[in-house]
């Protein structure tokens, strides 16, 4: 893989390890990920993949091995690496008791960013969230919690995002909306970072993918390349998964 | 990191306050308790307890107040717990926000609910025909010592808040502080209490507070008491500080 000469990879990783008492999550991981666009850390449960998001968004620490994020390292340049992402966790990280306004204005101020108030109403009206706005979380449903989270990991713009399984847990709908709001993401030229165990899910947002497997990453390339990589079966199933999906959408009504 | 300690704490404060006033259930629970005991003490068992002081209310009151504090900061490790475990605390330690500010905002918010369901008990209270003569100065060291005493607990209940695996762990922690003030001069002097009992209940921290508090209140000189009382929450408060940010530490590196 070349790297740009210029400018260092929005993310690069090399020789991560991270073990929980005997056990060995992170074997030595390596991966570099460009400026813009979306890369898929695919893998399956417990094959570690929360663990390097945790490591690479100041989280945890790593017990051997070195990664940069914006050209900080998360070790010895920790606040520099805060000020550079915004981590979406694998379950929606909104204050519940709060409006959706309130969840927004206060990552702005903890940001440290003018105009929170502005800030928020205008994520509000790009997430199509301006009328639950006034409203506590806790009545929102799971897809408006997600854009929601979303939208509060923008503030600021921060150039590298993770998304840590945003979809585990959501209905058809929620997912698509989900879906839509990466995309837009990735247009706007923010790095995206995005674990999934979904194989779909990567297919239809990443520009690039890393599986994740026994604390290493074996494979690591284009949607094209590993295709070719993937038994046929396994192919086979993905292509049937959204057309069910489009079966349920049109039965239920919702244009996707 | 730390320019930014106290408006992220002011920030996060008006949120956990934010919070407190949509769920007022939380000071209303928190003094209801208490208050029940006093009424149970006051007006069932109290006629039956000699003290040696003409209102069985005075004597009462200080204990009360301790075992406000105690049912209170339940909520405290409670808020703390619900925060660990959505993302939110996760997507707070990796934003460019003073990271201890997380941890005083729910230290903090926990004076302001204590604050209050101390005011409203002892509102109750002097319904309940509790007087004072204690004036101004007396007033103020007996807030003191109850801030001292709340900030000392809640440094405790910050542990089970931080490390509990569920909500009942979480606050499991308090029972034992509710039943302590049974143990010492809150409700009944030490003097009639067997050997080993009246030994304990006279060298623990609640009698040594409550006594300095009933002191103030009854305008009596406070003696040695407020002293110990005051060493005790000092020694609690430090000790619990330090393993409480200890605790954190490990938690978010």
């Amino acid at each position: 893989m070349t790297v740009d000469q210029v400018q260092e990879p929005a993310i690069r990783v090399q020789g991560l390890e991270k073990s929980y008492k005997e056990l060995r999550v992170l074997r030595g991981v390596d991966f570099d990920v460009a400026r813009g666009g979306v890369f898929a850390l695919l893998g399956s449960n417990g094959a570690g993949k929360t663990t390097v998001v945790k490591i690479l968004s100041t989280l945890l620490r790593a017990d051997a091995g070195t990664a940069r994020v914006n050209g900080f390292d998360v070790a010895t340049q920790a606040a520099d690496v805060r000020e550079s992402i915004s981590l979406t966790g694998q379950f929606a990280a909104v204050d519940e008791i709060l409006t959706g306004r309130e969840n927004l204005v206060l990552v702005a101020r903890l940001r440290h960013l003018e105009h929170p108030g502005k800030i928020a109403d205008d994520l509000l009206e790009r997430f199509s969230l301006t009328e639950a706005g006034t409203r506590r979380v806790s009545t929102y449903s799971g897809g408006m919690r997600r854009r929601l989270d979303i939208a509060m990991s923008l503030i600021g713009d921060p150039p590298v995002i993770f998304l840590d399984e945003p979809t585990t847990g959501l209905d058809p709908q929620a997912r698509i909306e989900v879906w839509q709001a990466v995309r837009e993401l990735a247009d706007r030229g923010t790095t995206v970072l995005l674990t999934t165990q979904y194989l779909d899910e990567a297919e239809h947002l990443a520009d690039r993918i890393a599986i994740l497997h026994q604390g290493r990453i074996i494979v690591n390339g284009t949607l094209a390349e590993l295709k070719r990589l993937l038994p046929p079966a396994k192919v086979e199933y993905v292509e049937k998964q959204p057309t069910l999906e489009d079966v349920f959408l049109t039965l239920v009504g919702t244009k996707a | 990191m730390t320019k930014h300690f106290l408006g992220d704490t002011a920030v996060l404060l008006g949120r956990s306050l934010r919070h407190i006033a949509r769920s007022p259930d939380t000071i209303v629970t928190t003094a209801v308790m208490p208050i029940a005991m006093m009424l149970m003490f006051v007006y069932v068992f109290g006629g039956a307890i000699d003290t040696g002081s003409d209102s069985y209310v005075n004597y009462l009151l200080p204990g009360i107040l301790l075992i406000t504090v105690a049912s209170g900061i339940a909520y405290t490790a409670y808020r703390l717990f619900m925060d660990m475990k959505g993302g939110i605390f996760e997507r707070f330690q990796s934003m460019p926000t003073a990271r201890s500010s997380v941890l005083w905002a729910h230290v903090l918010t926990s004076l302001v609910a204590n604050a209050v369901s101390l005011v409203v008990v002892v509102l109750v209270a002097l319904l309940m025909g509790f007087r004072s003569a204690a004036g101004a100065p007396a007033w103020l060291a007996a807030a003191g010592i109850l801030i001292l005493f709340t900030l000392a607990l809640t440094w405790i209940a910050v542990i089970p808040g931080l490390t509990a695996k569920t909500v009942e762990g979480a606050s499991a922690f308090s029972y034992p502080l509710l039943f302590l003030p049974f143990l010492s001069s809150a409700f009944v002097p030490t003097d009639t209490m067997p050997g080993p009992v009246r030994a304990f209940a006279e060298h623990q921290p609640v009698t040594s507070v409550v006594n300095a508090l009933r002191d103030l209140f009854t305008r009596q000189p406070v003696g040695a008491d407020i002293w110990i009382a005051l060493a005790w929450c000092v020694g609690i408060l430090v000790i619990a500080y330090a393993f409480a940010m200890n605790t954190y530490r490990r938690k978010i590196s």
